[in-house]
């Protein structure tokens, strides 16, 4: 019977079904994080419950440390304590931490395919909703709550109920300056907040094979924001050559072995999905989100959507968005003044993103009056910007050059902004209060983001970069 | 984890979709690993600009200050994967959450923490909360897992559906760990056959 890539590594993962009908999947590689670790430690301690393959699971400090050159456990207070208390237990239990001052520390869903933790067809689980962003490499990826951190700690599965099927075909080839970020937006805009809710997608078409192994886990990694339990890509060439020789990657007669094994990792000629979705991006512009959900997204040469033209049952959120943003239907998005810009996390904080923002970037200045910052997603990512001399162009500009953590997308470092600002941001969620009380998010590319700071308003990369903003 | 079998206790409405747990429970600027829990919940939403409490917000209001039941719209708990969501509800003595839908990973949080997620069908979930408006707090409203029988003022008693696994492990106050270590056997049979069948999985080494 044809399988889909998902079923083919559900069903390889399958450990046995739990006495409540929950299927217990074997999770390769764990990643935990500070911010929900502690939780964990404290419970192993307390139950005298042991971490049962502290050899496949490893550790990471990313939402609270601070980003200021020169940065210890000290420099943000919030978070010194969850800092000393992640070290703590990875040293009681045995398991690898790529701490504060390691040099290749960064945001978790950056750090663990960079590094070579995660491959193709292998399942893996953080404590964190953006995990899936590793789909990108062909991997298997589950968010989870602390309480089952600490299930995945003690028993290395997950008990699982086995999602639906979604495959989302992409077709058609990117416009210049659109970049898998709008089409993630676009797609969550048709979908909504919950389209994805309960199952895998797989992610697939002509546009996804023409993208950057980044680009697809900038893709995968907004899978959440559309309700998805998991997002991923099957595994090709280009993922094959992105591997090859990282750190913790298999070696020699072993990558020949695993060689063999991933290229069987696609879906099935005739294999069925429980639903199909289907999008053109050969005719995209830039997108940015004007509202307070990461579906309230417009292209960039569009307006903010009048009550009309909104479905009513999604009417009440969008007038209450309109609000917070302090914005009236119909305003043009391009154009509006804007206080601060960020790029950087999970979502956007890669080699290639910081490559397209520099280059629009290059030689221009941000706008005064704007706070503008870039904070890499690794400090592997800022040591090989820094080689290339990216982070020159940058602060030549005027951006703040941070080292590498989660920062502004959440907050939990401190980095925040001011009430009342309006945000460009390459991150995943422009909730209410989410990058600081009162601070009015629109997420957007690297590309728009670097445009928009330049520019002082919101703006449309190909005009800033043809002279005609 | 605390069974839960049955609950009586006033019903608040939210009614609201997509209430994601940043509004929960926001990540705050001054924190450390002992939490207020009771003081997190609806943290921003709670409060108007200059800090005090906002008398709007439907868990301010004097008559919904100690509800145990939250009625709300769609995909609620949407959005980041923290705990500290179930948790915040539990501290306030929240133990049912009755929703037209629930994001995934927060239904899951609460199934490990004893909160009862309770999904309606759109249409009953609309009359449901019609009642939980007219009644305004005044009387309480009882779920019972074991009937799956909401009972209360203003018509009949609302019948709900949940995965019985989901109940079972409610009603007993599974540990869910507990429940995984009984397959310590299978778990490791497992790892001997992926080491065999697929060694790069089974190991994680730096090489260099």
């Amino acid at each position: 019977m044809p399988r889909t890539l998902f079923d083919k590594i559900w069903d390889f993962h399958l450990v046995g079904q739990r006495s409540d009908g929950r299927d217990l999947i074997y999770i390769d590689r764990h990643v935990l994080h500070e911010l929900h670790a502690h939780h964990a430690f404290t419970h192993l301690q307390k139950e005298h419950r042991a971490v049962h393959r502290p050899d496949l699971t490893f550790a990471v400090q990313d939402h609270t440390v601070a980003t200021k050159p020169g940065r210890n456990d000290e420099t943000n207070p919030s978070g010194t304590a969850f800092l000393k208390s992640m070290r703590e237990g990875t040293r009681q239990n045995g398991i690898r931490l790529f701490d504060i001052d390691d040099p290749e520390q960064g945001i978790s869903h950056v750090v663990a395919p960079e590094v070579g933790i995660v491959l193709p067809g292998a399942t893996h689980a953080v404590p964190d909703s953006h995990a899936s962003t590793v789909g990108g490499v062909g991997a298997m990826a589950f968010g989870c709550g602390a309480s089952e951190m600490t299930h995945i700690l003690v028993t290395q599965v997950m008990a699982l109920k086995r999602p639906k099927r979604m495959r989302a075909r992409l077709d058609g080839r990117l416009p210049i300056h659109v970049s898998a970020k709008d089409v993630a937006l676009r797609l969550i805009a048709e979908l909504g907040v919950a389209g994805a809710r309960g199952y895998v997608v797989e992610y697939a078409g002509t546009a996804i094979g023409a993208m950057l192994i980044e680009q697809r886990m900038t893709l995968c990694n907004l899978n959440i924001e559309m309700g998805g339990r998991s997002g991923l890509v099957a595994p090709d060439d280009k993922t094959f050559t992105w591997l090859q020789g990282r750190p913790y990657a298999p070696k020699d007669a072993m990558w020949d072995r695993a060689l063999d094994c991933w290229r069987t990792l696609v879906t099935d000629t005739d294999a069925e999905f429980d639903r199909e979705v289907t999008l053109d991006c050969s005719a995209l512009e830039p997108q940015i989100t004007w509202g307070t959900d990461p579906s309230q997204v417009v292209g960039i040469s569009g307006r903010v959507p009048k009550p009309a033209a909104i479905d009513p049952s999604r009417r009440a959120a969008a007038e209450s968005a309109f609000v917070y943003m302090g914005l009236q239907p119909g305003t043009p998005l391009n154009g509006l003044p804007i206080n601060r810009v960020f790029i950087g996390s999970c979502t956007n904080s890669r080699l290639p993103d910081l490559e397209v923002a520099a280059a629009v970037v290059r030689g221009r200045r941000v706008a005064e009056g704007v706070a503008a910052m870039v904070v890499p997603g690794s400090t592997s990512v800022k040591r090989e910007a820094e080689a290339a001399g990216l982070d020159r162009v940058f602060r030549d500009a005027g951006f703040f050059w941070g080292e590498s953590g989660c920062s502004m997308c959440a907050g939990g470092n401190g980095d925040r902004g001011a009430p009342g600002e309006r945000c460009v941001s390459t991150t995943n969620r422009n909730f209410e209060n989410r990058q600081g009380p009162k601070v009015r998010t629109h997420l957007a590319s690297p590309a728009t983001a670097a445009a928009s700071a330049i520019a002082g308003r919101i703006a449309d990369v190909r005009q800033v970069l043809s002279g005609a903003a | 984890m605390e069974a839960f079998t049955r609950h009586a206790g006033i019903a608040a409405p939210l009614l609201k979709d997509d209430v994601n747990t940043d509004q929960i429970a926001p990540i705050l600027h001054s924190r450390g690993l002992k939490e207020d829990y009771k003081a997190m919940l609806f943290h921003r939403a709670r409060r108007r600009d200059d800090g005090s409490e906002d008398p709007d917000f439907v868990l301010n209001k004097p008559q919904f200050r100690n509800a145990g039941i939250l009625v709300t719209g769609n995909n609620f708990g949407a959005g980041s994967s923290r705990e500290t969501a179930v948790w915040s509800m539990l501290a306030n003595n929240v133990r049912v959450i009755i929703a037209k839908s629930f994001a995934d990973i927060y239904r899951e949080n609460c199934l490990q923490n004893g909160l009862l997620p309770i999904v309606l069908e759109p249409g009953v979930a609309d009359a449901f909360a019609a009642r939980v408006i007219a009644v305004d707090g005044a009387a309480p409203f009882t779920v019972d897992l074991v009937s799956q029988r909401i009972s209360g003022p203003g018509g009949a008693d609302v019948a709900f559906e949940i995965a019985a696994a989901d109940r079972t492990r409610l009603l007993e106050g599974l540990d869910d760990i507990g429940l995984t270590l009984k397959h310590m056997n299978e778990i490791v049979g497992w790892e001997q056959r992926a080491a065999a069948a697929r060694p790069w999985l089974q190991t994680a080494k730096d090489s260099r």
